[in-house]
């Protein structure tokens, strides 16, 4: 059985095509966000119950964080 | 689209010795054909869909639990019935629970419902963000698996508006891009600003000066949050 690369140990090595410093009048390193804007970016990693769908417990998490708009990233749909 | 890992437990419809088990589930690794079952929410062709691998667990009597690392799209009820079928005994998906979608696994980081109450209602009272950062992670958790692009600041917020992006703004980028790759456009600083799909490859994006090298697709910062830097014709 010969072996079969997973996606998630695809190991990726970075090419430098030209040098800048960045602004640091702008935006955030994404682990200094303002905690608001971290929250309305965020993403957790949630250990659903069987039972009420991917969309309800969507729906209560918006409701418990008080959230504008909130998502998932796929029901387990076997 | 991101792999998956299930843990899954196949009941099978008449008592099989292990080590036939075993041998059937070493069998079913590798690209296989699937059409996706009646009730699916996808068109009902025949597509390839590769399993990475099936890890035996236990078995107890007719049931067997197992471990499956798979493609996205790959139907674990249809492989359940396809291996009952090649043991001969016929053999159906009893339970299952998803183990990892993309960068997302079950370690320290999984929370239930309960915890992201508790954790939102302690951050409310004590006004301490610490554990609230620890479970939730930045949006750019879920792109960790893609190939990246890093471009310059002057680059950014024409990509919020939905602009593609151009050679002169890549400032460094992953190899082994191909065409037509999802890639996920990054600014100096690591924020997530748009998915794009590859124009062109990363040996072509290195050497090019002018011209597209990734279509914008799916911008995720809001536009404003770096200053305006091109021409218009206003």
């Amino acid at each position: 059985m010969q072996k079969i690369n997973k996606p998630w140990e695809i190991k990726r090595s970075l090419v430098v095509k030209a040098e800048e410093e960045t602004n640091p009048r702008f935006g955030h390193r994404p682990e200094e966000r303002p905690i608001k804007e971290h929250m309305r970016f965020g993403i957790i990693n949630l250990d659903k119950p069987a039972g009420p769908s991917s969309h309800e417990v969507t729906a209560w998490l918006k409701r418990i964080l008080s959230l504008e708009s909130a998502g998932h990233g796929g029901t387990l749909e076997a | 689209m991101a792999g998956k890992e299930y843990v899954c437990v196949m009941r099978l419809h008449s008592q099989i010795p292990q080590n036939k088990v075993e041998e059937i589930l070493d069998e079913f690794q590798g690209p296989l054909y699937q059409r996706p079952p009646v009730r699916s929410s996808v068109k009902r062709r025949l597509r390839i869909r590769t399993i990475y691998y099936n890890k035996f667990m236990e078995m107890d009597e007719r049931n067997v639990l197992f471990k499956v690392g798979c493609e996205a799209g790959t139907y674990i009820r249809k492989l359940c019935y396809d291996i009952g079928e090649a043991l001969g005994c016929g053999a159906h998906m009893q339970e299952l629970r998803r183990t990892r979608a993309g960068p997302f696994i079950e370690d320290e980081s999984l929370v239930t419902l309960h915890d992201i109450s508790y954790l939102f209602s302690q951050w409310q009272e004590t006004k301490d963000e610490s554990m609230l950062r620890k479970f939730v992670y930045p949006m750019e958790k879920a792109l960790q698996l893609m190939p990246k692009i890093n471009v310059r600041d002057s680059a950014v917020d024409a990509i919020c508006h939905g602009a593609h992006l151009t050679a002169p703004g890549v400032l460094s980028l992953d190899s082994g891009i191909k065409i037509d790759d999802t890639v996920a456009v990054f600014t100096q600083k690591g924020e997530a600003i748009t998915i794009a799909k590859a124009a062109v490859s990363s040996e072509k994006m290195l050497k090019m000066d002018h011209g597209f090298v990734a279509k914008t697709k799916r911008v995720l910062m809001p536009r404003g949050m770096y200053p305006k830097m091109w021409r218009s014709s206003q």
